[in-house]
């Protein structure tokens, strides 16, 4: 592992904000520290920077304990949230910072200068301060600086969070395919989901203070281990007992489930339902237009379900009787989360199989 | 209900529209009388119109505002110099290049600098570990800091000849060691520090609380010590309110009488500094000498105002650096 956290704790006062983390990430990969807010994910971050140290537990950073070692000499670049360029000095000089205390050579600067503001797309904008950039060319300013020393590892805080909806989706792209293209290793703090899966190669998910599960996004999202974990990715419905929902009678026992918007399918009352006994009466108690899909709230057995519907279907409104089905869904209880396949669909499906 | 709520709506936006047009003497009076309304008795552009106070009470109070200015520091200001010039340029020359008075001079000049240095280095101190450090006493520091414009300065004057002087608690010590503090120099540098003491500390507080410690932070992180994080990342930053910190701190110190009184001991040609040279010459019952003297010091407090001027217009045109 190249960047390890072994039982890893920090304490403010009497608030453990990090409790007992260990994780581990390889080289070149590009890791998301994902959390709600109060999670102990920045301080996670910071401790690995060095802006933090840890009351117990050891972080090794490749196969180096770095406890001990002063956060300038454990060759890392750090994005900050809000970036703190310093605003009295150019694009050039913010760059050239981290080469000038190293004492590097003048041209040497120049150069590796140049090659980010290359790399950033930014040239010609050498002499330009802080405040006469946008707030995408800031943060591509910052990621320049984190990476001219040639840190042997990027950190970013809440990279994207300073910036406007419609740049971010862009920047997010952008900051995926530099980290790629460089082959750093990464680790960015985030408290959003989608940026996370969209991002991230792995993803640490935590939660006050303990690492939920750590994978990639693929596994976290098919095969959560926690509640939590089901929870916090993809927007569920989170619903008490399930067992009373039809295709769901014969399913273990669990204290909740989650039930993911692509679990669920709603057809009108004249669409041909291919399983008939095994789909819901529902009624449709909201609409919201999502751009590519209807994001339709259900209302089954009382409980509030959400669901997408493609706009290439007819068209549902508020209080119109439908059914639903419900392919499967995430049961746990406080040890484990289970999928769980909606059992008459498979009875059918078998019987339908074997009839023919 | 919602009938109701348009219905409201409606009334409150006919009202406002009333309001402009009675405020400004209607739509069609508008564009006719603004030209020719004068320039000092119009609300600002931005002013609302239902916000305007009416043009008589406008004209009142700048009108009070310029007859104040006028008695209170015009017309003094004007006095001291007709008498500084009123037997012409000869004696006002004459009085200005005395010993006495070139003397007093240098050691105005002094204690400024001495005083302005050490308030300098104290204020940056002191304003970097209230800003940057949390401790003990933080709130003590910030009160005592204030201590100096609170206390009158003669009080600031006899605390010093109280601590070093001949009934002092320090007198043995000094006399031990043969240092002269009272009645000399030193007494009027330490007058003048402890007079002008929260200038510099009060300015840079806020304006290093404001800025906040990120930046610094990274430059850290980049492996900057201590002097590059403070001359290359928050002095620039902090540069300008540093200087208007000083330009205040010094035309205070230059003008300073009462402390500087009492611990001068008067003794002509040494402790005498520019304003106590001026009340001694006025004692005397000089006809031109105190008031030519006193012209120096308001020519000079005309450069330090000119001097705070440009720096301010300079400060103002960095300032979209500022913008986030």
């Amino acid at each position: 592992m190249y960047v390890e956290l072994n039982n890893v704790s920090k304490n403010f006062g009497h608030f453990q904000a990090v409790r007992n983390v260990s994780f581990g990430l390889e080289k070149g990969v590009l890791g998301a520290l994902l959390g709600p807010s109060g999670s102990g994910k920045t301080t996670i971050l910071r401790m690995i920077a060095g802006l933090e140290n840890p009351d117990s537990g050891d972080i090794f950073l490749d196969q180096l304990r770095v406890n001990d070692i002063e956060p300038s000499r454990r060759g890392l670049g750090f994005v900050f949230q809000n970036y703190a360029l310093f605003r009295y000095m150019t694009v050039f000089d913010n760059i050239a910072f981290g080469l000038k205390t190293q004492k590097v050579p003048r041209d040497q600067i120049r150069q590796r200068v140049e090659e980010l503001t290359a790399l950033i797309g930014m040239e010609g904008l050498e002499s330009r301060y802080p405040a006469q950039l946008s707030g995408g060319q800031r943060q591509r300013v910052a990621f320049a600086r984190a990476l001219a020393p040639n840190p042997r590892i990027l950190l970013l805080d809440e990279p994207f969070a300073a910036i406007d909806a419609k740049v971010r989706r862009e920047l997010r792209s952008w900051l995926r395919g530099m980290i790629s293209q460089l082959k750093i290793t990464s680790i960015f703090v985030t408290h959003d989901q989608a940026e996370a899966i969209e991002v991230a190669d792995q993803i640490i998910v935590a939660n006050l203070g303990r690492v939920e599960q750590a994978g990639t996004p693929l596994e976290l999202y098919r095969s959560p281990a926690t509640p939590f974990v089901a929870r916090f990715l993809g927007d569920s419905t989170v619903i008490g007992d399930y067992r009373v929902l039809a295709g769901f009678e014969n399913a273990p026992e669990g204290a909740e489930c989650a039930i993911r918007p692509e679990f669920i399918r709603i057809y009108d009352l004249q669409e041909p339902i291919q399983y008939e006994n095994s789909v819901e009466d529902g009624e449709v108690v909201s609409l919201a237009f999502r751009g590519d899909s209807i994001e339709t709230g259900v209302n089954v057995r009382g409980f509030v379900l959400t669901a997408f519907r493609s706009l290439e279907k007819r068209p549902l409104a508020v209080g119109q009787k439908v059914k639903v089905l419900i392919y499967r869904l995430y049961a746990f209880d406080r040890e484990q989360a289970l999928l769980i396949g909606n059992n008459r669909l498979d009875d059918v499906a078998d019987g339908y199989r074997i009839g023919i | 209900m919602s009938a109701a709520t348009t219905g409201s709506k409606a009334v409150f936006e006919a009202a406002a529209l009333e309001a402009t047009s009675l405020a400004a003497g209607g739509p069609a009076a508008t564009v006719l009388k603004t030209p020719a309304a004068p320039l000092f008795s119009r609300p600002r552009p931005n002013r609302p119109a239902y916000m305007d106070e009416g043009r008589l009470l406008r004209r009142g109070l700048i009108a009070a505002s310029f007859l104040f200015v006028f008695v209170a520091i015009i017309l003094p200001l004007a006095a001291v110099l007709s008498r500084a010039f009123g037997h012409g340029w000869g004696p006002f020359w004459a009085a200005a290049t005395d010993l006495f008075t070139v003397r007093a001079l240098k050691l105005t000049l002094l204690t400024t600098v001495s005083a302005v240095a050490a308030n300098t280095l104290f204020g940056l101190a002191a304003a970097w570990a209230l800003t940057r450090f949390n401790f003990r006493g933080q709130g003590l520091l910030i009160t005592l800091i204030d201590l100096p414009f609170a206390v009158s300065p003669v009080i600031a004057g006899l605390i010093f000849i109280l601590t070093f002087g001949r009934l002092g608690w320090l007198h043995p010590l000094l006399t031990a060691w043969d240092v002269k503090i009272v009645f000399a120099t030193p007494g009027l540098v330490l007058a003048t520090i402890f007079v002008t003491l929260p200038f510099v500390a009060r300015e840079l507080i806020p304006v290093l609380a404001a800025r906040g410690a990120d930046e610094e932070q990274a430059a850290a992180l980049m492996g900057a010590g201590f002097f590059r994080v403070f001359f290359e990342v928050t002095l620039p930053h902090i540069r300008w309110a540093l200087l208007y910190s000083v330009i205040l701190c010094a035309a205070r110190a230059m003008g300073e009488f009462g402390a500087v009184s009492v611990v001068s001991g008067h003794l002509r040609g040494k402790t005498i500094t520019l304003p106590l040279h001026i009340e001694i010459l006025y004692n005397e019952h000089k006809i031109t000498e105190p008031f030519a003297v006193a012209a120096i010091l308001v020519f000079s407090s005309l450069l330090i105002l000119l001097a705070r001027n440009i720096v301010e217009t300079v400060a103002k045109k960095e300032r979209y650096l500022d913008v986030r």
